[in-house]
């Protein structure tokens, strides 16, 4: 089992919330795990992006190889393209189509999502919706990664308890509107791939 | 034993703390600032009384180490590489005096420039003060070696240099920990003058560096971390230094590598494995994440006899970090046809944060310098470097931190009037004073402008040594109290300003404005924890 995984976004939108997730429950499954990411200048609103690695072998490097990434998840659409020569030509592309705008040139949204069809395997999710409509739109990420879990490799209840890992002691409220999250993209992805 | 998920920074830190460290001095700086954000946090070290806390540059940080180390104990010193730079003064001569107890100095380099201003390799600063040197390949490495260099150190009675690179300080992995050790008891230097750098004891502490020389050769060639590999295909010998070693297995899932490999972790170079390297194969190749260190070392070690490729022939990128696909097709291998970016893919660089105090300075220092012509703001290293961006273009220089001041005096010398210095609240204390005070003693015409957000904003937020005491230190180095003007960088003020910004432009002599307000994140985090703190205080009524 290897999951190579490049998480992107803009700086402030917390993609390091997810590689937690995503982490805890590879190391709760006794994987090897690697994961890269970027601090300092780009985090003032600029591009950011993290190389998530999971193996049940011993993993090499810290950065995945140019076009080998069997996923890209981004909690932004026009992010999930910039690493577009990382994805292997059987990887998913899973986006959030929830535009961030802080640029003056920022492009159409209708023509990145003409892109991001263009990619074989994808799925694009308007998570800040969903996450609005449960009544908590910080929970954007959770909906994200729920769409990506089916392609993760880790079992859908391993996602669910390092979520109640991570955000016990933030309380019980916290963790079930987080799971809830989860489940809503996981049940949006399952309803597309059963199509 | 359990494995931890830790940084390469914080399994450093963890390591350190687990080998019986008794102090840790840090200036921040990326890709370094995490080692001691970790042992601020431990609770280990805490219990421990491990001396943890921001210095007020790297330079006092390591000359306070080299202090902890004379009394005995073990200590280190962390920086990004360019803090190598500040510090070197005082690192390259203790390597004269020696170290007394075990003494740590880590380096961490920026190939590629993340977020720096050079991309310098730290290793050369290893062989100029010529100590044993190491560089990790992982997280678990950088963990282990801290135990093993502490024991180098204080076998030898030497510091000695770590040297990591981005990729690793900021990639996290699972890490075993060791047994934990001791901290030192208090001692004093087994050499009563070693310390006392006078030519006479100087000499003779160099004789000593001198004759180390040959144990630290013998001891990277008995390294742990210097492995020779054995491969059946002698057509090419590769040198993998530190992290590059990954990207050369990276190329091999199966690690089924036909050609001999010495991955290098210490230095000074294992001469003895390497030279058997070179007689081996036909031709060699040298991997290293920075400067070509090594592959300069060994083309003139043997001449031009056989073939060395690496950065100095061109097989790899010249400048630049290295990566799986780079190390790959310096080997010859094809590299599968991948997706484009499409065109429409805009880019999204760093800016200030929407509301930050930085803005409305710069916006009332253009709106002042307008009358003047261009090029006349010199800067510094932090946030407000984004002002040299759009929309704002207001500063036309930033080279290392204080240089703001300084510049600013030698263009005002050579006539350049009025000249403007914009500099943040950290890097004034890092290294902006010494410079205002040549300014204050020359008299030179320049306004220096003290951008006071109350913290280090740029590498995170860390506390800075400057807070509540920018106005009694520009007094005291000799600027006129009338001089020294707070204001709030505020759109209300805007106008207001302004005016003080042009009357203290037209001054003909040093002045310092002193605009004041807390960057928004340092802001936010504060009230968060003063709230938790009033949670728990009415949680104990
Ligand atoms: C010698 C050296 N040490 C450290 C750094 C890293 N560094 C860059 S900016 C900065 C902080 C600047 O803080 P401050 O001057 O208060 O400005 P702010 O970011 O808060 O606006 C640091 C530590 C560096 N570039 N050079
Ligand atoms: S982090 Fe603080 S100082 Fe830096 S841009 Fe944001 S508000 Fe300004």
């Amino acid at each position: 089992m290897k999951k190579d995984i490049i998480l992107a976004g803009v700086g402030g939108q917390g993609i390091l919330s997810i590689a937690a997730a995503i982490g805890t429950a590879a190391i709760n499954e006794g994987l090897y795990l690697k994961q890269a990411e970027v601090h300092g200048m780009s985090q003032r609103g600029g591009d950011v992006h993290s190389d998530l690695r999971i193996s049940d072998r011993e993993i090499a490097s810290d950065l995945i190889p140019e076009g080998k990434a069997d996923m890209i998840l981004s909690v932004e659409p026009m992010e999930s393209l910039r690493y577009l020569p990382m994805l292997a030509a059987d990887g998913w592309l899973i986006t959030n189509t929830n535009p961030y705008v802080n640029i003056p040139n920022y492009p159409e949204i209708d023509s990145i999502m003409a892109e991001v069809k263009k990619v074989n395997q994808h799925i694009a999710i308007d998570a800040n919706k969903i996450a609005a409509d449960m009544g908590s739109k910080r929970s954007a990420n959770m909906v994200i990664l729920g769409a990506a879990a089916p392609f993760i490799g880790l079992p859908y209840e391993s996602l669910q308890k390092a979520i109640t890992d991570i955000f016990s002691r933030k309380g019980e409220a916290v963790v079930n509107v987080n799971l809830k999250a989860l489940s809503e993209g996981y049940a949006f992805a399952k309803k597309l791939i059963n199509n | 034993m359990e494995k931890i998920l830790l940084l390469g920074d914080e399994a450093i830190a963890q390591g350190a703390i687990d080998a019986g460290l008794s102090g840790i001095y840090a200036y921040p700086g990326t890709p370094s600032t995490e080692i001691m954000e970790y042992v601020l946090g431990s609770r280990e070290a805490q219990q421990q009384s491990v001396r943890s806390g921001w210095a007020a540059n790297e330079k006092t940080a390591m000359e306070a180490a080299l202090g902890m180390s004379y009394a005995g104990k073990r200590a280190m010193v962390c920086m990004k590489h360019v803090g190598l730079n500040v510090a070197a003064d005082a690192f390259i001569n203790s390597a004269i005096t020696g170290a007394n107890g075990g003494l740590i100095v880590v380096a961490a380099d920026d190939p590629s420039m993340h977020s720096s201003q050079n991309e310098q390799d730290s290793r050369f600063f290893g062989k100029f003060a010529m100590i044993p040197t190491f560089e990790p390949v992982n997280q678990q490495e950088a963990y282990d070696m801290m135990h093993y260099a502490f024991d180098v150190s204080e076998k030898y009675g030497t510091p000695v240099l770590m040297r990591i690179t981005t990729r690793l300080a900021h990639s996290r992995s699972g890490v075993i920990r060791k047994p934990v050790r001791e901290q030192n008891t208090l001692s004093l230097p087994k050499m009563r003058n070693q310390f006392i750098l006078l030519p006479a004891n100087a000499r003779k502490r160099y004789k000593v560096l001198l004759e180390n020389q040959d144990a630290f050769l013998s001891d990277s060639e008995q390294s742990p971390f210097n492995i020779m590999h054995e491969g059946k295909d002698h057509s090419l010998g590769i040198i993998a230094c530190g992290i590059a070693y990954n990207y050369l297995m990276e190329n091999y899932p199966d690690r089924d590598i036909a050609y001999p490999v010495l991955k290098v972790g210490q230095y000074p170079l294992p001469k003895k494995q390497l030279t058997e390297l070179y007689h081996s194969c036909d031709e060699l190749l040298v991997l290293e994440d920075g400067y070509p260190v090594l592959e300069e070392q060994i083309s003139s070690f043997y001449g031009l006899g056989k073939k060395i490729k690496g950065r100095l022939d061109g097989t790899l990128q010249r400048d630049g970090e290295l990566n799986p696909n780079k190390v790959g097709a310096a080997l010859g291998m094809l590299h599968a046809e991948t997706l484009a970016v499409p065109d429409l893919v805009a880019a999204r660089p760093p800016k200030l944060c929407k509301g930050c105090p930085h803005i409305y300075s710069y916006n009332a220092l253009n709106a002042a310098l307008e009358m003047h012509s261009k090029g006349r703001v010199f800067s510094d290293i932090g946030c407000y470097t984004l002002g040299a961006l759009e929309p704002f273009e207001a500063i036309n220089t930033c080279v290392d931190m204080g240089a703001s001041i300084t510049m600013a005096k030698g263009a005002a010398d050579a006539g350049f009037v009025p000249a403007v210095a914009v500099i943040g609240d950290s890097t004034f204390t890092h290294s902006g004073m010494t410079g205002l005070l040549d300014a204050v003693n020359d008299q030179s015409p320049i306004t220096v402008i003290i951008l006071d957000n109350a913290t280090t904003a740029m590498t995170g937020g860390q506390t800075s040594s400057a807070t509540g005491k920018i106005e009694d230190i520009c007094e005291a180095l000799g600027v006129k109290k009338e001089h020294v003007i707070v204001m709030n960088p505020s759109p209300k003020f805007h106008e207001e300003n302004m005016e003080v910004f042009k009357k203290e432009i037209e001054y003909e002599g040093v002045s310092v404005i002193i605009p004041r307000r807390e960057c928004l994140h340092t802001a936010a985090r504060r009230i968060r924890e003063e709230k938790k703190i009033k949670e728990i205080e009415s949680m104990k009524n």
